[in-house]
């Protein structure tokens, strides 16, 4: 049984995910101690909120250091909504600039909507690009995933992107070999959201 | 393209739900778990859950309920009543809430949503607007579930909640309320017009027409249900097929 490590940064909903991870089979552990993370047979990093505040709590737990050295050891991870943002090399929310994890290139920017767009981003919309993605076998490309966002990673150098079209389109799914991650949630995105998590474990 | 929401909502009072008409809900419809427990296996779209005594008994949210029902939970959840500090907002993100609803206490405190938006994200505060109208074209904010009159303009109060950081406005005509013929379309689109943030309309659907009509008359972004779904035959799946036939894009 896969023992997925749920990182708490004391900011948002981890019931759901954790749930969600345990409906699909996992073991299932939530902890803001980065010893545990040693554990991990697969890590998540789930979240909403604000960027800066989310990486001053990692930090000040010693999270940051702990993800960096088990992504290097090539855990399976999966970055979920401000999860997935965390990972980039530069947060923009308020007009600052953050550092990030940077284990992705790219920066977080504010979504910019097109005629008749509004931001949040609040809903469910396709998902595209996903053909032959093992962490969308059994999800048909198109399908519709739970958003629910204002901000977005300009991801580069990356192995896969899907994408998402609202604001002239995002980047909605990434992966960089071991590191996996999704704007959307999955944990809320019902059938084919289950079925990316279970993807996600087989890894 | 992002897809029109159909959300049921679920007033909680006392021991279970309950629906009733112009904001005085005595009518009871069932326990609170065994409707997640059919709408999870509807897969809808998203669910709005009010226990509408908090506040006017001036407590703080059942958090232990919340947890109960969030568990079985897999749809987004947006959970109001009685939110009137960071404390609320953060317990309730804690216990599986995915958005917070805040109403009579953001009319008292409107910094609570920008505490709200700065700690947890703009995406996770919903401002609930309760509404009554004054005169052609006129509206004034109602709080204390349609209790008490603020002098409140919708629309200005929209604005300020949207300049405060708030994700969402979920906007109900109190008149309409459970009447099941039709939103408010125009005081919908007086607020809708006015803000760049979602509204959720909310208050009088009694057929999928009306839902139709909120999105393409009253240009919300989403449309919230109770009576229908608990007194009609009406579903939110059937309601999302015939929001496709009339050309709008939904979820099925």
């Amino acid at each position: 049984m896969p023992t997925a490590v749920v990182i708490n940064y004391g900011l948002c909903n981890l019931d759901s995910i954790s749930r969600a991870l345990e409906e699909c089979g996992a073991d299932v552990r939530v902890t803001d101690d980065p010893a545990a993370l040693a554990k991990a047979t697969h890590l998540v990093l789930p979240g909403v909120g604000a960027f800066a505040k989310a990486m001053q709590n990692l930090k000040a737990r010693g999270l940051d250091a702990a993800i960096r050295e088990r992504m290097a050891a090539g855990v399976p991870f999966l970055g979920i909504c401000l999860g997935m943002q965390l990972l980039a090399a530069t947060g923009t929310e308020g007009g600052t600039e953050v550092p990030g994890l940077g284990l992705v290139e790219g920066d977080v920017v504010r979504l910019q909507p097109r005629d008749g767009e509004r931001v949040p981003h609040v809903g469910w919309n396709e998902v595209h690009g996903t053909d032959g993605w093992p962490l969308f076998d059994g999800i048909a490309p198109g399908t519709d995933f739970y958003f629910v966002h204002s901000y977005h990673v300009r991801a580069a150098g990356c192995d896969r992107a899907a994408s998402t079209p609202y604001a002239g389109g995002f980047v909605s799914a990434l992966a960089k070999g071991n590191v996996m991650a999704t704007q959307f949630h999955p944990e809320k995105s019902q059938k084919p959201g289950f079925q990316l998590l279970r993807n996600f474990l087989k890894r | 393209m992002l897809k029109v929401r159909v959300m049921p909502t679920l007033l909680f009072k006392d021991v279970g739900l309950v629906k009733g008409r112009q904001f005085v809900s005595d009518r009871r419809v069932g326990g609170a778990l065994q409707a997640i427990r059919v709408y999870n296996m509807r897969e809808v779209d998203e669910l709005v859950f009010l226990d509408i005594t908090a506040t006017p008994d001036g407590r703080r949210p059942d958090f232990a309920q919340i947890d109960e029902l969030a568990d079985e939970c897999f749809m987004p959840l947006a959970v109001g009543g009685g939110v009137t500090s960071l404390d609320d907002i953060r317990d309730l993100l804690w216990v599986g809430a995915d958005k917070v609803v805040v109403n009579s206490g953001a009319i008292a405190n409107p910094d609570l949503i920008r505490e709200g938006a700065e700690h947890f994200g703009s995406q996770c505060i919903v401002v609930a607007i309760d509404v009554k109208p004054t005169g052609p074209g006129r509206w004034e904010v109602f709080s204390h579930c349609g209790q008490k009159p603020t002098g409140l303009d919708p629309v200005a109060w929209a604005r300020q909640a949207e300049a405060l950081g708030a994700g969402e406005i979920m906007l109900t005509a109190i008149d309409r309320d459970g009447m099941m013929e039709g939103y408010d379309l125009a005081v919908t689109r007086a607020v809708s017009d006015a803000v760049g943030i979602p509204v959720i309309a909310s208050g009088g659907a009694g057929t999928y027409q009306h839902m139709a009509e909120a999105v393409t008359e009253g240009h919300a972004a989403a449309v919230a249900a109770a009576s229908m779904f608990h007194f009609t035959e009406q579903t939110p799946k059937a309601a999302k097929q015939y929001l496709r036939d009339a050309g709008l894009r939904v979820r099925l």
